[in-house]
C-alpha cells in the first residue's frame, strides 16, 4: 500500500508543479496556485496508478521520460537556432559527448571478468549530479573549440561543419575501444539513487526511511527518474526563459535579425555567438547525460544522423523556432508520433505484406519517412510552427506588471 | 582660416596612401587625432592577403603533401604503397568529383546548399541495380567486369535520377524560394528530402550490402612500382574523365550551358536579360542528378551497394565544392581529386574509418584561410 | 498613342512607399531624361517600369499594351530593355557571350545583330573573347549597352550610365547613347549627370521625393533657374 502512496507521490510532484504553474498563468492567484495545484497533482497521480494498468502505465511514464530528454536537447537547440540563428547540424555530437562523458564520470573501472569484454578509457565513479555537470562542461568545451573556426562562417558552412564534426565524434566513439568501448556498447552505466529502490534499500538512510521504502520494486524506477528529468526540465527552461529576456538575449535576438546592424552598433557578434553556442551545448550535454543514467547501456548507434540530430529539428520545427515551450511541446508530440507509428506499422503489416514479403521487416524505416515528410509538411505550410516565436519583452516590463 | 593643416594618412586597399588635410582646430571637442603612424613590424593586411593568395595555398598544399611524404619515409611506408594509394585516390576522388560538379552547379545558380545531393548518389545506383535486375543479363565486356546491361542501366539511372532531383526542386524548393525562405530554412528542406530519399530506399532495397555482379573475378593489372589497377577501376576514370569532357562543352559552347553560367553570375540579370531562369534551373538540377547518378553507380561498381553511400560522401563533396570555389565546376573537379588522393593518402598514417575526417580537416582550412577556395572570386 | 505612358504609378520596396504617383510619357525615337535628387525614386521607377517591382496602383503602357504587372522577360519580348546601374554584366562571361545572352529569347543566327553591336562600339570587337569580369568601368558599361541591343529593343531603359566613369569616357557613353537613339530607339535615362543629360534630351522630369516636380524639354529645364539651382547645382550660372 505504501509502494502505491510513495509512486503517486512521485508522480503527482511533476504533475502538482505544471498544474500549480498553469493555475499562477491562468487564474492570477498567485500563491494559491501552488496551494491548490499540488494537492491536485497528488491527486491526480493517486487517479492515475488507480485507473491505469501499471504495465501500461510504465510504459507511458518511460515515453514521458524519452521526451523529456529530447525536450532538453531541443531547449539546447533553440537557443541556438531559435534565438541566434545558428544552423547546428551536428547535434547528434553534442549528446554523444553529453552522453559518454556522464557514463565515464559515474562508472567505475571495469574489474574481473567485466575487464575482459569492456574497455573504457577512465571510470571515476563520481555521484551522478557531478557526471552531468561534467557532461555539460565537456559539452560546452568541445563546443568551444568547434565555434572556434566555424561560428565567422555563413550559415549554411556552419551547417556543413557541425555535420562533418558530430560524424567524427561518432566514428571516434565507434572505431577507439579504449574511450568508451566502442563499437561495442558501454554497459552498466549507474543509476542515481537506484538503491532506493533495491531490497534492502540504501544503506546510509535511517532504518525508519528504510522501512518505508522497503515495499518499492527496482521496477518502480522510473517513478523516481520520471522526476528526476522533470525538474531538469523544468529548471532549464526557467533559466534560458530568464536569460532570454535579459539584455544578453536581446542581442542574441538582434543578431538573429540583422546581423550587420547588430555589429555596427558595436557588439562583438562572434563573441555572442560563441556564448549562445557553448549554452545550447551544454544544455544538450545534460541531455545526453540524462540519456545515459536512464538507458544504462550506450554505444554510437544510438547518435545517428537521424536518431540524434534529425529528429530534433523536426521537434523544434514542428513546435516553433524561438518558443520554449514550443521546444517542449514539439518534443513530446514528435516522440508520440515516432513511437505511435510502432503500433501503426504493426496494424498494417498485412498490407505491406501484400505489396512484398521483404517489407514487414523494414517497417521501421517507415517512420523515418513519416518524420522526413512531417519536417516537408511544417516547411511548406507552417514554417513557424505550432506555437509561433514568442514575443519577448524585458524583465522589467514583466516584472512591472 | 586654417593655420597648422596636419596631414592624416587614410590606408588604401591599393597601393597607395591616400593623405588628406585636416585643421585640428576645426574639430569638434574632445577629439584627439591620432596623426603618428604607429610602428607596426608587419603590415597585418598585407600579410593576409598573401596568406590567401591562391599560389601561397597551393604551394602551402604541395609543401603538406612534400612533407607528409616524407614522414611516411621515415615511417617505413614505402613509394609503391603511397603510389597505389594515390593512383586509388584519384580514382575515388573523381567519383567524388562528379557529385560536387553538380552540387557546386546547383549552389552556384540556385544559391543553397543541397544537403540530399549525397542521397541522389543512392538513388542513381540503386535505380541502376533494379533496372539490371529486369534488363537481360549478357557477358561481361572483356576486360571489364560488367556487361552491356549495366552501361544501359547507368545511361537510365542518370535520367532517372536527375528527373527525381527536379521533382523534389518541383516540388518542395521551388515553393520555398518563392517565398523567400532563407537559405537555412531551404537547406533543412534538403535535409529533410535526404532522409526522405533514404527512407525510401531501405524500404525499397533493405539495409543491406548489395553488389551489381555477385562472384566475377576481378583481376587487376600490376603496373610498374607495385601499383595495381582493376580494369573496373581504369573505366570509372575515364567515364568520369570523359563526362566532364561532355559538361565543359555544354558549359561552354552551348546557349544553355552559357546561360547557367549567367544565371550562376547574376540571377536577377539574368531575368533581366530575358533568360528563362526556370528552364536553367531545370538543367541545372537534371545535370546535377545525373552526374551524381553516375558517381553512384561507378562507386556501386567499385565497391557496393549499401543505403548510407550517398550520406557517406556528402561530407567530401562539400570540402570539394568549397575547396573548389563554390559555384565553379571545374573548381570543384580539382577540389574532389585533391579530396580523393588527400583521403586515401591519409590511411598510410590513420584508421580508414577516419577518412572523412581527413576532408572535414582541409575543409576547415580552406575556410579559414580562403574562403572563397583556390578557384573562386573574393565576393 | 505614346510609345510609353506610365499613368500615376504607386510603388515601392516591403511595406515603404517609395513612388507616389508618377507619371510620364515617352513618345518614338525620344530620349526623355529623369533626374532629381538622390532618394527621389529614379531607380525605382525603372524597375516598376521594367516589371521587377508590381506597381500598387497606377498603370503602364507600352506600344499601347498594358504591361502593368508583367514579369521582365515577357517586358523584353514586347521590345523593352533595361541597363541597370550596377551589377549589369556576367563576370565571368566573355564579352560575346554576354551578348548572345542578350539574344537568349531568340533561335538562329544573330550574327547580324552582334555585327550591329561592334559597329556602335568598335573596342569590344577586339576584345569579343575577353572575359568582362577583368574589363575596366567603361568597357563594362559598353558592354551592358550593348547587351541590351541584341534584342533590337524599340525602347531601352538606362540607370545611371555614367556612374562612376570618368568625364572623358563620360562623354564617350553619351555619345553612344546620341548614336544608339539616331537608329530610332527611344531611350529613358536617369542620372546624376542632370546637366549633360538634359542637355541631349528631348524631354525631362524632375522626380523629388518620388512625386513629380517639374517637366519640359530638356531646353526648358535646362534654362529654368529653380531646377538650376535644386538640381543642378547652379551649374548654369557657373557657364555663365
Amino acid at each position: 500500500m505504501s509502494a502505491f502512496l510513495i509512486k503517486a507521490a512521485l508522480l503527482g510532484i511533476p504533475l502538482g508543479i505544471l498544474i500549480g504553474r498553469l493555475l499562477l498563468a491562468r487564474l492570477h492567484i498567485g500563491l494559491w496556485s501552488w496551494l491548490l495545484g499540488v494537492p491536485l497533482g497528488l491527486g491526480l497521480g493517486l487517479g492515475l496508478l488507480w485507473v491505469i494498468p501499471s504495465g501500461i502505465l510504465a510504459y507511458l511514464i518511460s515515453l514521458v521520460i524519452m521526451a523529456c530528454i529530447f525536450s532538453i536537447i531541443s531547449l539546447g537547440l533553440n537557443v541556438q537556432w531559435g534565438y541566434t540563428g545558428l544552423f547546428n547540424i551536428g547535434i547528434a555530437g553534442f549528446f554523444a559527448i553529453g552522453a559518454f562523458t556522464s557514463a565515464l564520470f559515474t562508472k567505475a573501472m571495469p574489474t574481473g571478468v567485466e575487464a575482459i569484454y569492456t574497455k573504457q578509457a577512465f571510470g571515476l565513479q563520481l555521484p551522478f549530479l557531478v557526471g552531468v555537470l561534467g557532461a555539460a562542461i565537456v559539452s560546452g568545451i568541445i563546443a568551444f573549440l568547434i565555434g572556434f573556426p566555424t561560428l565567422r562562417l555563413r550559415e549554411d558552412y556552419l551547417a556543413i561543419a557541425t555535420i562533418g564534426i558530430a560524424e567524427i565524434i561518432r566514428l571516434i566513439f565507434q572505431s577507439e575501444r579504449w574511450l568508451a568501448n566502442g563499437p561495442q556498447p558501454l554497459r552498466g552505466i549507474p543509476r542515481p539513487l537506484y538503491c532506493l529502490f533495491q531490497d534492502p534499500p540504501c544503506e546510509w538512510l535511517p532504518k525508519v526511511v528504510q522501512g518505508w521504502l522497503e515495499p518499492l520494486e527496482p521496477t518502480d524506477y522510473n517513478f523516481f527518474y520520471l522526476l528526476i528529468v522533470v525538474l531538469f526540465v523544468g529548471l532549464i527552461y526557467l533559466a534560458i526563459e530568464r536569460a532570454i529576456r535579459s539584455p544578453w538575449g536581446r542581442v542574441l535576438r538582434a543578431i538573429r535579425e540583422e546581423e550587420t546592424s547588430t555589429a555596427m552598433s558595436g557588439k562583438n557578434i562572434f563573441a555572442f555567438k560563441m556564448q549562445s553556442f557553448v549554452v545550447g551545448a551544454m544544455i544538450m550535454g545534460i541531455g545526453g547525460a540524462l540519456y545515459a543514467h536512464y538507458m544504462v547501456s550506450i554505444d554510437y548507434a544510438h547518435f545517428t544522423p537521424l536518431y540524434g540530430t534529425f529528429i530534433i529539428w523536426v521537434m523544434l520545427m514542428l513546435g516553433g523556432s524561438g518558443n520554449n515551450r514550443g521546444a517542449i511541446l514539439g518534443a513530446f508530440l514528435i516522440w508520440g508520433v515516432w513511437v505511435g507509428t510502432t503500433f501503426l506499422t504493426d496494424l498494417i503489416n498485412p498490407l505491406l505484406e501484400a505489396i512484398s514479403p521483404a517489407l514487414p521487416a523494414r517497417s521501421p524505416y517507415l517512420r523515418y519517412l513519416l518524420i522526413a515528410i512531417l519536417l516537408e509538411a511544417i516547411l511548406l505550410w507552417r514554417p513557424q510552427g505550432i506555437l509561433g516565436e514568442e514575443k519577448r519583452v524585458s524583465v522589467l516590463f514583466e516584472e512591472k506588471r | 582660416m586654417p593655420s597648422k593643416e596636419e596631414k592624416i594618412i587614410i590606408p588604401n586597399s591599393g597601393e597607395e596612401e591616400i593623405p588628406v588635410p585636416l585643421d585640428p582646430h576645426s574639430q569638434p571637442e574632445l577629439t584627439r587625432l591620432d596623426l603618428k603612424r604607429r610602428p607596426c613590424l608587419i603590415d597585418i593586411d598585407k600579410a593576409k592577403r598573401f596568406l590567401s593568395a591562391r599560389t601561397f595555398v597551393i604551394a602551402a598544399l604541395v609543401g603538406l603533401a612534400v612533407l607528409l611524404g616524407l614522414v611516411a619515409q621515415a615511417k617505413g611506408v614505402t613509394a609503391g604503397l603511397i603510389l597505389r594509394l594515390a593512383v586509388y585516390g584519384v580514382m575515388l576522388g573523381s567519383i567524388i568529383a562528379l557529385g560536387a560538379i553538380g552540387l557546386s552547379l546547383v549552389y552556384g545558380v540556385l544559391r543553397f546548399a543541397n544537403f540530399c545531393h549525397g542521397e541522389l548518389l543512392t538513388v542513381g545506383a540503386y535505380i541502376a541495380l533494379g533496372l539490371m535486375g529486369v534488363l537481360p543479363r549478357g557477358e561481361p565486356l572483356r576486360p571489364f567486369s560488367f556487361g552491356w546491361e549495366f552501361l544501359v542501366a547507368m545511361v537510365a539511372a542518370m535520367g532517372i535520377t536527375g528527373a527525381v532531383a527536379y521533382g523534389l526542386h518541383w516540388a518542395l524548393f521551388r515553393h520555398l524560394r518563392r517565398r523567400g525562405s532563407s537559405s537555412a530554412i531551404l537547406a533543412m528542406s534538403t535535409l529533410g528530402a535526404a532522409f526522405f530519399i533514404r527512407s525510401i530506399i531501405y524500404l525499397a532495397w533493405g539495409p543491406d550490402f548489395r553488389f551489381y555482379y555477385w562472384g566475377r573475378p576481378r583481376p587487376a593489372w600490376q603496373l610498374p612500382l607495385g601499383v595495381r589497377f582493376r580494369p573496373d577501376q581504369f573505366f570509372i576514370l575515364c567515364l568520369a574523365i570523359g563526362l566532364v569532357i561532355l559538361l565543359y562543352l555544354l558549359l561552354e559552347r552551348t546557349k544553355m550551358g552559357k546561360a547557367m553560367r549567367a544565371t550562376a553570375d547574376n540571377p536577377e540579370l539574368a531575368r533581366i536579360t530575358g533568360i528563362d531562369t526556370a528552364r536553367v534551373i531545370r538543367w541545372t538540377w537534371m545535370i546535377g542528378g545525373g552526374l551524381a547518378a553516375a558517381g553512384g553507380v561507378l562507386l556501386g561498381l567499385d565497391a557496393q551497394l549499401r543505403p548510407e553511400m550517398g550520406w557517406w560522401t556528402l561530407l567530401p563533396m562539400f570540402a570539394a565544392v568549397i575547396l573548389g570555389g563554390i559555384g565553379n565546376p571545374y573548381g570543384a573537379l580539382a577540389g574532389g581529386l585533391i579530396i580523393g588522393v588527400a583521403q586515401q593518402l591519409s590511411t598510410a598514417f590513420i584508421k580508414t574509418t577516419y577518412k572523412p575526417g581527413v576532408a572535414f580537416l582541409i575543409m576547415i582550412l580552406i575556410l579559414l584561410v580562403r574562403p572563397q577556395g583556390l578557384f573562386g572570386r573574393r565576393s | 498613342m505614346s510609345l510609353l505612358e506610365v499613368r500615376e504609378v504607386t510603388s515601392g520596396y516591403g511595406e515603404m512607399e517609395v513612388l507616389h504617383g508618377v507619371s510620364i510619357a515617352v513618345e518614338k525615337g525620344q530620349i526623355v531624361s529623369i533626374i532629381g535628387p538622390n532618394g527621389a525614386g529614379k531607380s525605382t521607377l525603372m524597375k516598376t517600369i521594367f516589371g521587377l517591382l508590381r506597381p500598387w496602383r497606377g498603370e503602364i503602357y507600352f506600344k499601347g499594351e498594358d504591361i502593368t504587372g508583367l514579369a521582365p522577360d515577357q517586358i523584353v519580348r514586347n521590345g523593352m530593355c533595361y541597363v541597370p546601374q550596377l551589377d549589369n554584366v556576367f563576370p565571368s562571361l566573355t564579352v560575346q557571350e554576354n551578348l548572345e545572352m542578350g539574344a537568349f529569347i531568340l533561335d538562329g543566327d544573330i550574327t547580324p545583330r552582334l555585327e550591329r553591336v561592334w559597329e556602335l562600339f568598335p573596342l569590344l570587337r577586339a576584345r569579343r573573347r575577353q572575359r568582362v569580369g577583368k574589363m575596366s568601368g567603361g568597357e563594362r558599361q559598353m558592354v551592358a549597352m550593348g547587351r541590351a541591343l541584341m534584342l533590337d529593343p524599340k525602347l531601352l531603359l538606362l540607370d545611371e550610365p555614367s556612374a562612376g566613369l570618368a568625364p572623358k569616357l563620360v562623354d564617350e557613353i553619351f555619345a553612344r547613347v546620341i548614336e544608339i537613339n539616331r537608329t530610332g530607339v527611344a531611350i529613358v535615362m536617369v542620372e546624376q549627370n542632370a546637366k549633360k543629360c538634359l542637355e541631349l534630351a528631348d524631354r525631362g522630369y524632375v522626380l523629388a521625393d518620388g512625386r513629380n516636380r517639374f517637366e519640359g524639354t530638356g531646353k526648358e529645364l535646362l534654362d529654368n533657374p529653380d531646377i538650376g539651382r535644386l538640381y543642378l547645382g547652379g551649374l548654369k550660372a557657373d557657364a555663365q
